[in-house]
Protein backbone atom coordinates (compact mmCIF):
# COMPACT_ATOMS: atom_id res chain seq x y z
CA UNK A 1 0.00 0.00 0.00
CA UNK A 2 1.59 3.68 -1.05
CA UNK A 3 1.94 5.94 2.04
CA UNK A 4 -0.79 8.28 0.85
CA UNK A 5 -3.32 5.11 1.05
CA UNK A 6 -2.20 4.08 4.50
CA UNK A 7 -2.74 7.93 5.95
CA UNK A 8 -5.61 8.18 3.17
CA UNK A 9 -7.49 4.94 5.55
CA UNK A 10 -6.09 6.42 8.84
CA UNK A 11 -7.82 9.29 8.33
CA UNK A 12 -10.83 8.36 6.69
CA UNK A 13 -11.53 5.91 9.41
CA UNK A 14 -11.15 8.59 11.84
CA UNK A 15 -13.38 10.67 10.13
CA UNK A 16 -16.35 8.37 10.37
CA UNK A 17 -16.05 6.96 13.99
CA UNK A 18 -15.48 10.69 15.55
CA UNK A 19 -18.31 11.35 13.29
CA UNK A 20 -21.11 8.76 15.02
CA UNK A 21 -19.24 9.32 18.18
CA UNK A 22 -20.21 13.32 17.96
CA UNK A 23 -24.00 12.26 16.94
CA UNK A 24 -24.16 9.56 19.42
CA UNK A 25 -22.63 10.64 22.83
CA UNK A 26 -24.71 12.92 24.80
CA UNK A 27 -22.47 14.81 26.79
CA UNK A 28 -22.02 17.58 24.84
CA UNK A 29 -18.68 18.15 25.45
CA UNK A 30 -17.44 15.06 24.01
CA UNK A 31 -19.28 15.38 20.74
CA UNK A 32 -17.62 19.05 20.39
CA UNK A 33 -14.07 17.40 21.35
CA UNK A 34 -14.58 14.56 18.93
CA UNK A 35 -16.17 17.16 16.42
CA UNK A 36 -12.23 18.69 16.76
CA UNK A 37 -11.12 15.51 15.54
CA UNK A 38 -13.62 15.19 12.42
CA UNK A 39 -12.44 18.33 11.30
CA UNK A 40 -8.86 17.38 11.96
CA UNK A 41 -9.14 14.00 9.72
CA UNK A 42 -9.93 16.51 7.23
CA UNK A 43 -7.19 18.10 7.03
CA UNK A 44 -5.52 15.54 6.77
CA UNK A 45 -7.31 14.45 3.82
CA UNK A 46 -7.22 17.80 2.24
CA UNK A 47 -3.85 17.46 2.79
CA UNK A 48 -2.99 14.19 0.99
CA UNK A 49 -5.13 15.65 -1.85
CA UNK A 50 -2.28 17.78 -2.48
CA UNK A 51 -4.51 21.03 -1.30
CA UNK A 52 -2.16 22.14 1.75
CA UNK A 53 -3.85 25.46 1.84
CA UNK A 54 -7.43 24.32 2.26
CA UNK A 55 -6.27 21.64 5.18
CA UNK A 56 -4.45 24.38 7.20
CA UNK A 57 -7.58 26.76 6.39
CA UNK A 58 -9.70 23.99 7.96
CA UNK A 59 -7.45 23.46 10.75
CA UNK A 60 -7.05 27.37 11.49
CA UNK A 61 -10.56 28.38 10.86
CA UNK A 62 -12.86 25.18 11.96
CA UNK A 63 -10.53 23.04 14.30
CA UNK A 64 -8.59 26.12 15.76
CA UNK A 65 -11.62 28.94 15.94
CA UNK A 66 -15.15 27.79 15.84
CA UNK A 67 -14.77 24.41 18.10
CA UNK A 68 -12.98 26.53 20.49
CA UNK A 69 -15.09 28.99 21.00
CA UNK A 70 -17.94 26.28 21.39
CA UNK A 71 -16.34 24.23 23.83
CA UNK A 72 -15.59 27.46 25.62
CA UNK A 73 -19.20 28.14 25.48
CA UNK A 74 -20.27 24.56 26.73
CA UNK A 75 -17.35 24.63 29.28
CA UNK A 76 -19.06 27.67 30.46
CA UNK A 77 -22.55 26.51 30.43
CA UNK A 78 -21.56 23.41 32.05
CA UNK A 79 -24.03 21.91 29.74
CA UNK A 80 -23.54 18.05 31.33
CA UNK A 81 -26.69 17.28 31.85
CA UNK A 82 -28.05 15.40 28.07
CA UNK A 83 -30.61 18.24 26.12
CA UNK A 84 -32.27 15.65 23.58
CA UNK A 85 -33.24 12.64 25.58
CA UNK A 86 -33.91 9.83 23.13
CA UNK A 87 -36.01 8.21 25.41
CA UNK A 88 -38.84 10.33 25.66
CA UNK A 89 -39.76 10.49 21.54
CA UNK A 90 -42.42 8.69 20.62
CA UNK A 91 -41.41 5.91 18.75
CA UNK A 92 -43.29 6.82 15.39
CA UNK A 93 -40.88 9.97 15.64
CA UNK A 94 -37.71 7.15 15.65
CA UNK A 95 -39.17 5.06 13.13
CA UNK A 96 -39.47 8.12 10.89
CA UNK A 97 -35.94 9.53 11.69
CA UNK A 98 -34.40 5.69 11.50
CA UNK A 99 -36.25 5.30 7.88
CA UNK A 100 -35.10 9.28 6.98
CA UNK A 101 -31.29 8.16 7.43
CA UNK A 102 -31.45 5.08 5.21
CA UNK A 103 -33.48 6.38 2.41
CA UNK A 104 -30.78 9.32 2.33
CA UNK A 105 -27.83 6.29 2.53
CA UNK A 106 -29.98 4.65 -0.24
CA UNK A 107 -29.56 8.07 -1.92
CA UNK A 108 -25.92 8.38 -1.45
CA UNK A 109 -24.84 4.86 -2.52
CA UNK A 110 -26.66 5.23 -5.58
CA UNK A 111 -25.40 8.60 -6.28
CA UNK A 112 -22.21 7.58 -5.69
CA UNK A 113 -22.31 4.26 -7.90
CA UNK A 114 -24.50 6.06 -11.00
CA UNK A 115 -23.11 9.87 -10.55
CA UNK A 116 -19.67 11.14 -12.04
CA UNK A 117 -17.43 10.00 -8.95
CA UNK A 118 -14.89 11.94 -11.03
CA UNK A 119 -15.79 14.77 -12.05
CA UNK A 120 -14.16 16.83 -15.27
CA UNK A 121 -10.57 18.85 -14.31
CA UNK A 122 -11.36 22.46 -13.70
CA UNK A 123 -9.59 25.52 -15.19
CA UNK A 124 -7.03 24.20 -12.27
CA UNK A 125 -5.84 20.97 -12.80
CA UNK A 126 -2.43 19.84 -10.22
CA UNK A 127 0.17 20.63 -13.30
CA UNK A 128 -1.52 24.00 -13.91
CA UNK A 129 -1.30 24.79 -10.19
CA UNK A 130 2.36 24.03 -9.90
CA UNK A 131 3.67 25.76 -13.29
CA UNK A 132 1.52 29.06 -11.76
CA UNK A 133 3.91 28.58 -8.23
CA UNK A 134 1.88 26.38 -5.78
CA UNK A 135 -2.16 26.39 -4.43
CA UNK A 136 -1.50 29.21 -1.85
CA UNK A 137 0.04 31.66 -4.45
CA UNK A 138 -2.57 30.65 -7.05
CA UNK A 139 -6.02 31.11 -4.22
CA UNK A 140 -3.98 34.66 -2.66
CA UNK A 141 -3.67 35.83 -6.36
CA UNK A 142 -7.23 35.10 -7.53
CA UNK A 143 -8.55 36.12 -4.36
CA UNK A 144 -7.21 39.58 -4.72
CA UNK A 145 -8.17 39.76 -8.36
CA UNK A 146 -10.85 38.26 -10.21
CA UNK A 147 -12.66 36.84 -6.86
CA UNK A 148 -11.82 40.45 -4.85
CA UNK A 149 -15.67 41.71 -4.73
CA UNK A 150 -17.04 38.26 -3.97
CA UNK A 151 -14.34 38.13 -1.01
CA UNK A 152 -15.38 41.71 0.39
CA UNK A 153 -19.24 40.77 0.15
CA UNK A 154 -18.57 37.98 2.06
CA UNK A 155 -16.50 39.75 5.02
CA UNK A 156 -19.63 42.44 4.86
CA UNK A 157 -22.00 39.81 5.29
CA UNK A 158 -19.96 37.88 8.63
CA UNK A 159 -19.92 41.48 10.20
CA UNK A 160 -23.49 41.79 9.22
CA UNK A 161 -24.01 38.49 11.22
CA UNK A 162 -21.62 39.69 13.83
CA UNK A 163 -23.47 43.06 14.99
CA UNK A 164 -27.17 41.31 14.40
CA UNK A 165 -25.75 38.93 17.07
CA UNK A 166 -24.50 40.98 19.58
CA UNK A 167 -27.71 43.17 19.16
CA UNK A 168 -29.97 40.27 20.04
CA UNK A 169 -27.49 39.20 22.86
CA UNK A 170 -27.71 42.80 24.59
CA UNK A 171 -31.21 43.70 23.79
CA UNK A 172 -32.08 40.20 25.68
CA UNK A 173 -30.15 41.44 28.21
CA UNK A 174 -31.39 44.63 28.60
CA UNK A 175 -34.88 43.62 29.37
CA UNK A 176 -33.72 40.86 31.98
CA UNK A 177 -31.97 44.04 33.30
CA UNK A 178 -35.45 45.80 33.98
CA UNK A 179 -37.76 42.93 34.39
CA UNK B 1 3.59 9.61 -6.27
CA UNK B 2 5.35 9.92 -3.35
CA UNK B 3 8.56 8.61 -4.24
CA UNK B 4 9.82 5.37 -1.41
CA UNK B 5 13.30 7.86 -1.43
CA UNK B 6 11.54 10.61 0.02
CA UNK B 7 9.40 9.01 2.21
CA UNK B 8 12.34 6.94 3.91
CA UNK B 9 14.32 10.27 3.97
CA UNK B 10 11.56 12.27 5.77
CA UNK B 11 10.92 9.73 8.34
CA UNK B 12 14.27 9.64 9.35
CA UNK B 13 14.04 13.50 9.61
CA UNK B 14 11.23 13.38 11.56
CA UNK B 15 12.41 10.84 14.00
CA UNK B 16 16.03 13.34 14.33
CA UNK B 17 13.55 16.06 14.96
CA UNK B 18 11.67 14.25 17.56
CA UNK B 19 14.49 12.67 19.15
CA UNK B 20 16.46 16.08 19.16
CA UNK B 21 12.98 17.66 20.93
CA UNK B 22 12.66 15.28 23.65
CA UNK B 23 16.55 15.46 24.38
CA UNK B 24 16.04 19.18 25.00
CA UNK B 25 13.18 19.06 27.72
CA UNK B 26 15.52 17.36 30.72
CA UNK B 27 18.58 19.66 29.77
CA UNK B 28 15.91 22.68 29.53
CA UNK B 29 14.33 21.70 32.96
CA UNK B 30 18.21 21.42 34.13
CA UNK B 31 18.78 24.78 33.06
CA UNK B 32 15.83 25.91 34.22
CA UNK B 33 16.21 25.15 37.91
CA UNK B 34 20.17 26.11 38.44
CA UNK B 35 20.02 28.93 36.57
CA UNK B 36 16.74 30.06 38.74
CA UNK B 37 18.89 29.00 41.63
CA UNK B 38 21.50 31.20 40.63
CA UNK B 39 19.73 33.94 39.80
CA UNK B 40 17.94 33.76 43.51
CA UNK B 41 21.47 33.08 44.97
CA UNK B 42 20.48 29.64 45.69
CA UNK B 43 22.36 26.38 44.46
CA UNK B 44 19.51 23.93 43.11
CA UNK B 45 20.22 20.58 42.47
CA UNK B 46 23.86 20.01 42.07
CA UNK B 47 24.21 16.38 43.54
CA UNK B 48 24.09 13.74 40.95
CA UNK B 49 26.64 13.99 38.67
CA UNK B 50 28.61 16.76 37.66
CA UNK B 51 27.31 20.02 38.47
CA UNK B 52 23.65 18.30 39.24
CA UNK B 53 23.23 17.42 34.90
CA UNK B 54 21.99 13.76 35.52
CA UNK B 55 18.87 15.42 37.86
CA UNK B 56 16.77 15.28 34.76
CA UNK B 57 17.14 11.55 33.98
CA UNK B 58 16.27 11.09 37.98
CA UNK B 59 13.42 12.88 37.38
CA UNK B 60 12.00 11.02 34.49
CA UNK B 61 12.80 8.24 35.76
CA UNK B 62 11.16 8.74 38.69
CA UNK B 63 8.04 9.93 36.80
CA UNK B 64 8.05 6.83 34.76
CA UNK B 65 8.05 4.68 37.60
CA UNK B 66 5.36 6.73 39.80
CA UNK B 67 1.78 5.29 40.23
CA UNK B 68 -0.77 6.72 37.12
CA UNK B 69 -3.17 7.46 39.80
CA UNK B 70 -6.37 8.60 37.91
CA UNK B 71 -9.00 10.06 40.10
CA UNK B 72 -11.99 8.82 40.43
CA UNK B 73 -14.35 11.62 39.41
CA UNK B 74 -12.84 12.69 36.15
CA UNK B 75 -13.77 11.80 32.92
CA UNK B 76 -11.42 8.53 32.10
CA UNK B 77 -11.09 8.64 28.49
CA UNK B 78 -10.37 12.87 27.97
CA UNK B 79 -8.81 12.25 31.30
CA UNK B 80 -6.32 9.93 29.25
CA UNK B 81 -6.03 11.68 26.05
CA UNK B 82 -5.51 15.16 27.06
CA UNK B 83 -1.75 14.96 27.48
CA UNK B 84 -1.17 13.61 24.55
CA UNK B 85 -3.44 15.88 22.75
CA UNK B 86 -1.54 18.64 24.16
CA UNK B 87 1.91 16.87 23.53
CA UNK B 88 1.40 16.47 19.52
CA UNK B 89 1.15 20.11 18.55
CA UNK B 90 3.56 20.37 20.42
CA UNK B 91 6.11 18.28 18.55
CA UNK B 92 4.48 19.00 14.93
CA UNK B 93 4.96 22.72 15.03
CA UNK B 94 8.92 22.40 14.56
CA UNK B 95 8.12 20.20 11.10
CA UNK B 96 8.27 23.05 8.70
CA UNK B 97 10.99 25.23 10.54
CA UNK B 98 14.38 24.62 8.12
CA UNK B 99 17.55 24.23 10.39
CA UNK B 100 20.12 25.11 7.17
CA UNK B 101 19.92 25.96 3.37
CA UNK B 102 18.96 22.88 0.95
CA UNK B 103 22.15 20.68 -0.42
CA UNK B 104 21.77 19.25 -3.77
CA UNK B 105 22.78 15.44 -3.40
CA UNK B 106 23.19 13.68 -7.07
CA UNK B 107 20.48 16.41 -8.38
CA UNK B 108 18.26 15.73 -5.67
CA UNK B 109 17.74 18.23 -3.55
CA UNK B 110 17.96 17.49 0.49
CA UNK B 111 16.07 19.84 2.72
CA UNK B 112 16.97 20.78 5.88
CA UNK B 113 13.54 20.57 7.44
CA UNK B 114 10.83 17.73 7.90
CA UNK B 115 8.22 19.31 5.49
CA UNK B 116 8.78 22.10 3.10
CA UNK B 117 5.08 22.78 2.73
CA UNK B 118 3.51 25.24 -0.06
CA UNK B 119 1.77 27.15 3.45
CA UNK B 120 5.11 27.42 5.19
CA UNK B 121 3.86 29.13 8.00
CA UNK B 122 -0.13 28.83 7.95
CA UNK B 123 0.94 25.72 8.79
CA UNK B 124 2.24 26.25 11.98
CA UNK B 125 -0.28 28.75 12.77
CA UNK B 126 -2.75 25.97 12.15
CA UNK B 127 -1.23 23.34 14.69
CA UNK B 128 -0.52 26.04 17.08
CA UNK B 129 -4.41 26.66 17.48
CA UNK B 130 -4.51 23.21 18.02
CA UNK B 131 -2.33 23.74 21.39
CA UNK B 132 -5.19 24.99 23.57
CA UNK B 133 -7.27 21.64 23.29
CA UNK B 134 -5.17 19.66 25.23
CA UNK B 135 -5.06 22.01 27.93
CA UNK B 136 -9.04 22.89 27.41
CA UNK B 137 -9.56 18.63 27.51
CA UNK B 138 -7.47 17.98 30.41
CA UNK B 139 -9.40 20.79 32.08
CA UNK B 140 -12.62 19.63 31.88
CA UNK B 141 -11.93 16.07 32.13
CA UNK B 142 -10.23 16.49 35.13
CA UNK B 143 -13.49 18.24 36.81
CA UNK B 144 -12.53 19.92 39.62
CA UNK B 145 -12.45 23.42 39.99
CA UNK B 146 -9.28 24.78 40.04
CA UNK B 147 -8.90 22.49 36.77
CA UNK B 148 -11.74 24.30 35.30
CA UNK B 149 -10.68 27.93 35.99
CA UNK B 150 -7.07 26.66 34.45
CA UNK B 151 -8.71 25.67 31.69
CA UNK B 152 -10.73 28.49 31.13
CA UNK B 153 -7.94 31.32 31.61
CA UNK B 154 -5.81 29.12 29.47
CA UNK B 155 -8.51 29.07 26.53
CA UNK B 156 -9.57 32.70 26.78
CA UNK B 157 -5.63 33.90 27.08
CA UNK B 158 -4.63 31.55 23.99
CA UNK B 159 -7.38 33.02 21.81
CA UNK B 160 -6.58 36.26 22.87
CA UNK B 161 -2.76 36.26 21.77
CA UNK B 162 -3.22 34.03 19.01
CA UNK B 163 -4.17 37.13 16.90
CA UNK B 164 -2.08 39.47 17.72
CA UNK B 165 0.65 36.62 17.03
CA UNK B 166 -1.23 35.84 13.70
CA UNK B 167 -1.00 39.89 12.60
CA UNK B 168 2.13 40.04 13.70
CA UNK B 169 3.45 37.19 11.37
CA UNK B 170 1.27 38.82 8.33
CA UNK B 171 3.63 41.97 8.21
CA UNK B 172 6.00 39.50 8.08
CA UNK B 173 5.18 37.85 5.65
CA UNK B 174 4.12 41.33 3.45
CA UNK B 175 7.88 42.12 4.42
CA UNK B 176 9.33 38.97 2.88
CA UNK B 177 6.76 38.36 0.13
CA UNK B 178 6.90 34.24 0.85
CA UNK B 179 4.70 32.35 2.76
CA UNK B 180 7.43 29.46 2.79
CA UNK B 181 10.15 29.53 5.73
CA UNK B 182 13.47 28.87 3.73
CA UNK B 183 12.88 32.01 1.28
CA UNK B 184 12.01 33.93 4.86
CA UNK B 185 15.47 33.20 5.90
CA UNK B 186 17.30 33.44 2.65
CA UNK B 187 15.63 37.02 2.63
CA UNK B 188 16.97 37.74 6.05
CA UNK B 189 20.66 37.33 4.21
CA UNK B 190 20.89 39.99 1.82
CA UNK B 191 22.72 43.51 3.38
CA UNK B 192 20.84 46.07 5.06
CA UNK B 193 23.69 48.57 4.87
CA UNK B 194 27.70 48.51 5.62
CA UNK B 195 29.35 51.01 7.45
CA UNK B 196 32.94 50.44 7.56
CA UNK B 197 33.00 47.75 6.22
CA UNK B 198 30.87 45.71 8.70
CA UNK B 199 27.74 44.48 6.56
CA UNK B 200 24.08 44.20 9.08
CA UNK B 201 22.07 41.76 7.04
CA UNK B 202 18.08 42.52 6.83
CA UNK B 203 16.88 40.69 9.44
CA UNK B 204 13.89 40.65 10.59
CA UNK B 205 13.63 42.36 14.07
CA UNK B 206 15.63 45.34 11.79
CA UNK B 207 12.98 46.00 9.52
CA UNK B 208 10.13 44.99 11.85
CA UNK B 209 10.84 45.88 14.96
CA UNK B 210 7.61 46.39 16.43
CA UNK B 211 5.85 42.92 14.57
CA UNK B 212 8.94 41.50 16.95
CA UNK B 213 7.71 43.30 20.08
CA UNK B 214 4.46 41.58 19.45
CA UNK B 215 5.52 38.42 18.76
CA UNK B 216 7.92 37.83 21.21
CA UNK B 217 4.85 38.69 23.97
CA UNK B 218 2.86 36.83 22.74
CA UNK B 219 4.73 33.61 21.81
CA UNK B 220 5.17 34.10 26.15
CA UNK B 221 1.55 33.68 26.40
CA UNK B 222 1.00 31.07 24.02
CA UNK B 223 3.42 28.91 25.60
CA UNK B 224 2.00 29.89 28.99
CA UNK B 225 5.06 31.13 29.95
CA UNK B 226 5.86 33.66 33.34
CA UNK B 227 4.56 36.78 32.80
CA UNK B 228 1.41 35.15 31.52
CA UNK B 229 1.37 31.76 33.51
CA UNK B 230 -1.92 32.97 34.70
CA UNK B 231 -3.47 29.02 33.66
CA UNK B 232 -1.14 27.14 36.13
CA UNK B 233 -0.66 30.38 38.78
CA UNK B 234 0.33 28.05 41.71
CA UNK B 235 -0.36 30.79 44.07
CA UNK B 236 -4.51 31.40 43.28
CA UNK B 237 -5.06 27.72 41.51
CA UNK B 238 -2.62 25.43 42.63
CA UNK B 239 -1.71 24.06 39.61
CA UNK B 240 -4.61 24.85 36.74
CA UNK B 241 -5.76 22.40 34.29
CA UNK B 242 -2.79 19.99 35.30
CA UNK B 243 -3.52 19.99 39.02
CA UNK B 244 -5.50 16.69 38.62
CA UNK B 245 -2.13 15.15 36.31
CA UNK B 246 0.11 12.70 37.98
CA UNK B 247 3.35 10.70 36.73
CA UNK B 248 3.92 10.59 32.86
CA UNK B 249 0.84 11.95 32.63
CA UNK B 250 2.00 15.28 34.16
CA UNK B 251 5.50 14.54 32.36
CA UNK B 252 3.78 14.92 29.76
CA UNK B 253 2.68 17.91 30.06
CA UNK B 254 5.39 19.27 31.16
CA UNK B 255 7.35 17.91 28.05
CA UNK B 256 4.33 19.63 26.09
CA UNK B 257 5.66 23.40 27.34
CA UNK B 258 9.05 22.99 26.84
CA UNK B 259 8.87 21.72 22.88
CA UNK B 260 6.17 24.73 23.18
CA UNK B 261 8.89 26.89 24.26
CA UNK B 262 11.46 25.30 21.60
CA UNK B 263 9.28 25.99 18.85
CA UNK B 264 8.52 29.71 19.87
CA UNK B 265 11.87 30.12 20.30
CA UNK B 266 12.49 28.48 16.66
CA UNK B 267 10.07 30.57 15.36
CA UNK B 268 11.51 33.83 16.66
CA UNK B 269 14.61 33.20 15.53
CA UNK B 270 13.51 31.88 11.40
CA UNK B 271 11.15 34.94 10.89
CA UNK B 272 12.83 37.91 13.14
CA UNK B 273 16.76 36.47 13.78
CA UNK B 274 18.18 35.26 10.16
CA UNK B 275 17.26 31.62 11.04
CA UNK B 276 19.78 29.04 9.79
CA UNK B 277 22.03 32.53 8.42
CA UNK B 278 25.39 32.67 9.73
CA UNK B 279 26.67 34.97 13.11
CA UNK B 280 29.18 37.33 12.98
CA UNK B 281 32.52 35.70 12.39
CA UNK B 282 31.18 32.42 11.35
CA UNK B 283 31.19 32.95 7.71
CA UNK B 284 35.03 34.49 7.75
CA UNK B 285 36.16 31.08 9.60
CA UNK B 286 33.93 29.15 6.86
CA UNK B 287 35.51 30.84 4.16
CA UNK B 288 39.05 30.75 6.00
CA UNK B 289 38.74 26.79 5.85
CA UNK B 290 39.25 27.40 2.40
CA UNK B 291 36.97 23.89 1.14
CA UNK B 292 35.70 23.36 -1.91
CA UNK B 293 32.66 20.98 -3.37
CA UNK B 294 30.92 18.72 -1.50
CA UNK B 295 33.40 18.91 1.39
CA UNK B 296 32.33 23.09 1.69
CA UNK B 297 28.51 22.35 0.96
CA UNK B 298 28.30 20.09 4.48
CA UNK B 299 30.83 21.96 6.46
CA UNK B 300 28.50 24.59 5.43
CA UNK B 301 25.13 22.67 6.61
CA UNK B 302 27.26 21.88 10.01
CA UNK B 303 27.89 25.78 10.31
CA UNK B 304 23.88 26.78 9.65
CA UNK B 305 22.53 24.16 12.15
CA UNK B 306 25.04 25.30 14.93
CA UNK B 307 24.26 29.29 14.45
CA UNK B 308 20.21 28.26 14.25
CA UNK B 309 20.72 26.12 17.42
CA UNK B 310 22.93 28.63 19.28
CA UNK B 311 20.02 31.26 18.83
CA UNK B 312 17.35 28.86 18.96
CA UNK B 313 19.82 28.47 22.79
CA UNK B 314 19.76 32.24 23.28
CA UNK B 315 16.03 32.37 22.93
CA UNK B 316 15.59 29.22 25.59
CA UNK B 317 17.60 31.04 27.66
CA UNK B 318 15.37 34.29 27.69
CA UNK B 319 12.36 32.43 28.55
CA UNK B 320 14.07 31.06 32.00
CA UNK B 321 15.64 34.62 32.23
CA UNK B 322 12.17 35.87 32.04
CA UNK B 323 10.41 33.44 34.11
CA UNK B 324 12.50 34.33 37.02
CA UNK B 325 12.74 38.25 36.63
CA UNK B 326 9.20 39.48 36.24
CA UNK B 327 6.33 38.61 38.38
CA UNK B 328 2.78 36.91 37.56
CA UNK B 329 0.20 39.31 35.84
CA UNK B 330 -3.35 39.62 36.79
CA UNK B 331 -5.88 38.10 34.78
CA UNK B 332 -7.41 41.23 33.46
CA UNK B 333 -4.39 42.92 32.81
CA UNK B 334 -3.59 40.10 30.71
CA UNK B 335 -6.28 40.63 28.47
CA UNK B 336 -6.27 44.20 28.84
CA UNK B 337 -2.81 43.82 27.15
CA UNK B 338 -3.97 41.36 24.72
CA UNK B 339 -7.28 43.57 23.16
CA UNK B 340 -6.64 47.15 24.27
CA UNK B 341 -2.31 47.14 23.30
CA UNK B 342 -1.38 44.18 21.39
CA UNK B 343 -4.62 43.43 18.65
CA UNK B 344 -4.48 47.34 17.89
CA UNK B 345 -0.36 47.76 17.74
CA UNK B 346 -0.75 44.74 15.54
CA UNK B 347 -3.10 45.59 13.18
CA UNK B 348 -1.50 49.58 13.14
CA UNK B 349 1.79 47.54 12.53
CA UNK B 350 0.31 45.45 9.29
CA UNK B 351 -1.31 48.95 8.28
CA UNK B 352 2.03 50.57 8.43
CA UNK B 353 3.52 47.91 6.67
CA UNK B 354 1.41 48.42 3.85
CA UNK B 355 1.91 51.79 3.33
CA UNK B 356 5.55 51.64 3.73
CA UNK B 357 5.24 48.63 1.11
CA UNK B 358 3.70 50.93 -1.21
CA UNK B 359 5.54 53.67 -0.48
CA UNK B 360 8.64 51.14 -1.60
CA UNK B 361 10.41 51.68 1.57
CA UNK B 362 10.82 47.67 1.92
Amino acid sequence: MSPEAIFFYLFAVMAVAFSLVTVLKRNPAVGAFSLVLVFFSFAGIYAILGAHLVAALQVVVYAGAIMVLLIFVIMLLNADSPSLDMDRTHWTLRALSLAGCATLFAFFVWAFQNGSLFPQPGQFPPQRVAELGGSTKLISYLMFTEYLYPFEVTSALILAGIVGSVTLAKRQKVKRGKA
Amino acid sequence: MISDWYVWISLLKALILIGLILQVVPGMLFIERRGSAWMQNRLGPNRLGPFGIFQGIADAVKLIFKEDFIPEHVHKLFFGLSPFVSMLPSLITFAVIPFAAPILINGETLTFQVADLDVGILFTLAIVSLGVYGVMMGGWASNSKYAMLGALRSSSQLISYELSMGLAVVSMLMVYSHITLTPMVEFQGQALFTIAGITVPKWGFLLQPVAFIIFFTCTYAETNRLPFDLPEGESEIIAGYHLEFGSMKFASYMLAEYSNMLTAAGLTVTLFFGGYQLLPGMSWLLHSLGLSGMTYEWVRVAFQATAFLIKVGFFMWTFVWIRWTLPRFRFDQVMDLGWKIMLPLALLNVFVTALLIAGGVY
